[in-house]
């Protein structure tokens, strides 16, 4: 089991160098690739009717005129040790993590990043486990009687789950819930302050994002439950003479739930990179917001830290998962 | 008493379902019936089957695949009715075990029943044990559902088993996972599994099927072991007559979802009645036959259970089928009727043609 983790740690660091280099290659190699000078490049990252000088410091600051490999080490030591912006008249220093500086705004990414992130945090885990809870639970009840009228009914609504844009579902939960009958609150409270509020606000967001995963959820749940219950080792469970409740939840559930838990950790790792369109319609300044920004006004650090961050999201969230998978089924400790 | 299927209720068979008379076996089987409604058409897996069991004797069911072994031994584990698909299947007849009758019984008591009074082995012990839960854990698991007992208790209990069925080290292999046993060992931990409450009745579904040839013997010797040791009765499905000569008392042989011939093992192999055993028997590979021979497969393909041929369901594979038989047409279909001291078989031919067909034709090229 140690050895299996100490694996896939390393696997882990391994294939987030690979995502650096990978976004590095997009940002900064691509368009030189393409034709673009060093001097076109640099304009991207200041924005509109630079001056000369402007252009000057951007391409001395990221390296921009240096051979690639100087420039992807400048990127990387920018992320483990910060890094240090000469702007003319003053210098800043970016701290580690430094996810890059928006030379438009003159800030660094990174406390902007973490500023949003709890944000993005709750949004995630708490639409999270109501979609697990109740794409399990509805999945599990149509496995078990399927064709039945729970089960048809239950899948047509998770085939419009599915179909049902979120910035659809979000406006009319955000019309109904918060404006016509004032339930829940309008603006974001962070749950430090108050839990109770905290949910309170998010939770029509909560739901609208739910909504469309619990649906794939149920999806999944069903027809692993329908094959696991097929297996041999059911047969084997109830000519024990257990009772059918245990016979679903400890030998059905627990086979079926371990693939549902690695597309679960896909899924809430890519949330966590952003939920682009819930955050605009919720008015919620999480990471997704921060992404659109970035991209409405050109600035293209605040792209670059957002996709960094997200990729480091996903791979996380995979090494969590792999780690999850190994505790629930002893086979994968082996391989 | 039992629930009668909607397309069963009708025909004759040669057991009498009668009102429900107490048994005079330990595991009696009346006239069972299993339908399975699909698309196609209603499949017939077990069409009106009977027979008696009692402690301390082995009973070897034989047939070919899909002859109704596996369904007819789920059906009295009482295993059918569960799951999704359990409310189509319908079942008649009677299963009496030790005094109870089982088919019209609540489901819970028959639970209660499984693992207890019953138990079953599976043919393939790596899917038939669940991949995430120690074998330790399993064997636990089964015993603590029956007995009130503390896992501490249940723990000792599954170490004592898998020392019982032979596993070296149990106290270490307990905490093993199934994938970690070898085919052998893995049989092995599923016996002691179903060993878990002493159960009375052992049906052993094709045991030996997927395990190594050399692991095969062991096992048997297991089974008969044990047997003698807990006075149990044991059905054994198997389409091996290797392993039948080996271990059975009472031979029951399978076509098409009915039994086509029943008796003391030794009656079966050394005078069989019926030309399929005749075919079972001559597709039996065998140390003692000259290499140069050739084995003699049955012909065909095996029925459809949908549209079970009519007549002897045998017919349009059976090599005697245009012998003259007395004015019986071909769409009537032979009854079980005895042939021996509790020998029976259900075939057409006069009792002097198979005599002289077995004698003349079958046995010498045996």
């Amino acid at each position: 089991m140690i050895s299996y983790i100490i694996r896939r740690l390393i696997a882990a660091v391994i294939l987030l160098l690979v995502v650096t280099a990978v976004t590095f290659c997009i940002f900064f190699l691509l368009p030189r690739i393409a034709g673009q000078s060093a001097d076109q490049l640099a304009q991207q990252y200041i924005g509109k009717s630079p001056s000369a000088a402007d252009i000057a410091a951007v391409k001395h600051n990221l390296g921009l005129d240096e051979p690639v490999y100087i420039q992807y080490w400048h990127f990387i030591k920018g992320i483990f040790a910060g890094s240090t912006y000469d702007l003319g008249p003053t210098t800043v220093h970016c701290n580690a993590p430094c996810f890059g500086y928006s030379f438009k705004n003159h800030v660094a990414v990174w406390p902007e990043l973490t500023d949003r992130l709890p944000i993005t945090l709750s949004l995630a885990a708490g639409a999270a486990v109501i979609w697990l809870v109740s794409g399990v639970t509805v999945g599990v009840i149509s496995a078990l009687k399927p064709g039945s009228f729970f089960d048809r009914a239950f899948m047509g609504v998770a085939l419009a789950g599915v179909s049902l844009p979120i910035f659809f579902t979000g406006q009319l939960a955000l019309l109904v819930f918060t404006y016509q009958i004032p339930i829940f609150g309008r603006t974001y409270v962070p749950l430090t302050e108050n839990p109770a509020q905290w949910a309170n606000t998010l939770f029509p967001a909560w739901c609208s994002l739910a909504l469309l995963y619990s649906a794939i959820y149920a999806r999944l749940t069903r027809s692993g439950m329908l094959e696991t219950m097929n297996e041999d080792f059911i047969r084997t469970a109830r000519a024990k003479g257990l009772r059918e409740r245990t016979v679903v939840g400890r030998h059905g559930l627990r086979a079926a739930l371990t693939p549902i838990v690695t597309v679960f950790g896909m899924d809430v790792g890519l949330l966590l990179g952003g939920a682009v369109i819930t955050e605009n319609v919720f008015s919620l300044h999480g990471i997704g917001e921060y992404a659109v920004q970035g991209i409405t006004d050109n600035d293209l650090p605040k792209v670059l830290g957002v996709t960094l961050l997200a990729a480091f999201f996903v791979v996380f969230c995979n090494l969590l998962v792999d780690l999850l998978y190994a505790a629930a089924d002893p086979r994968v400790r082996l391989s | 008493m039992t629930e009668l299927s909607k397309t069963g209720a009708a025909v004759g068979e040669p057991v009498a379902a009668g009102p429900a008379k107490s048994p005079t076996a330990f595991l009696e089987v009346r006239d069972l019936k299993v339908h399975f409604p699909t698309d196609d058409g209603l499949v017939k897996s077990v069409d009106g089957l009977s027979f008696k069991l009692e402690k301390g004797q082995t009973l070897s069911i034989v047939g070919e695949s899909g002859s109704g072994k596996s369904v007819t031994s789920l059906a009295i584990m009482g295993l059918h009715r569960l799951g999704a698909r359990g409310k189509n299947v319908q079942m008649s007849g009677e299963i009496w075990l030790d005094g109870k009758e089982l088919i019209g019984a609540a489901p819970d008591d028959v639970r209660r029943l499984r693992g207890r009074d019953m138990a079953m082995i599976f043919q393939d012990p790596l899917s038939a044990m669940h991949p995430y839960y120690t074998v330790g854990n399993q064997i636990v698991e089964g015993y603590r559902v029956h007995n009130d007992v503390t896992k501490k208790v249940a723990r000792k209990r599954a170490v004592e088993l898998l020392d019982r069925v032979g596993i070296p080290e149990p106290a270490k292999r307990v905490d093993s996972y199934p994938h970690e046993f070898s085919g052998g060992m893995r049989q092995r931990a599923m016996i002691a599994m179903s060993l878990a409450n002493n159960p009375q009745l052992l049906i052993a579904d094709e045991p030996t099927t997927a395990l190594d040839v050399t692991v095969q013997a062991q096992i048997l010797d297991l089974i008969r072991d044990l047997q003698k040791e807990f006075e149990s009765a044991v059905v054994l499905i198997t389409h091996d007559l290797g392993v039948v000569a080996e271990i059975a008392d009472q031979v029951l042989v399978m076509y098409g979802g009915r039994c086509v011939e029943r008796g003391p093992v030794d009656k079966i192999f050394a005078e069989p009645q019926h030309p399929y055993t005749w075919g079972l028997l001559g597709s039996m590979p065998r140390i003692d036959r000259e290499q140069t021979e050739r084995l003699i497969p049955v012909k065909g393909q095996p029925p459809s259970l949908i549209n079970v041929p009519s007549g002897c369901a045998f017919h349009p594979r059976c090599p005697y089928a245009d012998l003259p038989k007395g004015g019986i047409t071909r769409t009537q279909r032979p009854e079980l009727h005895e042939v021996g001291s509790d020998h029976f078989s259900a075939c057409h031919l006069s009792p002097e043609d198979r005599t002289r067909i077995w004698t003349e034709e079958i046995a010498p090229k045996l």
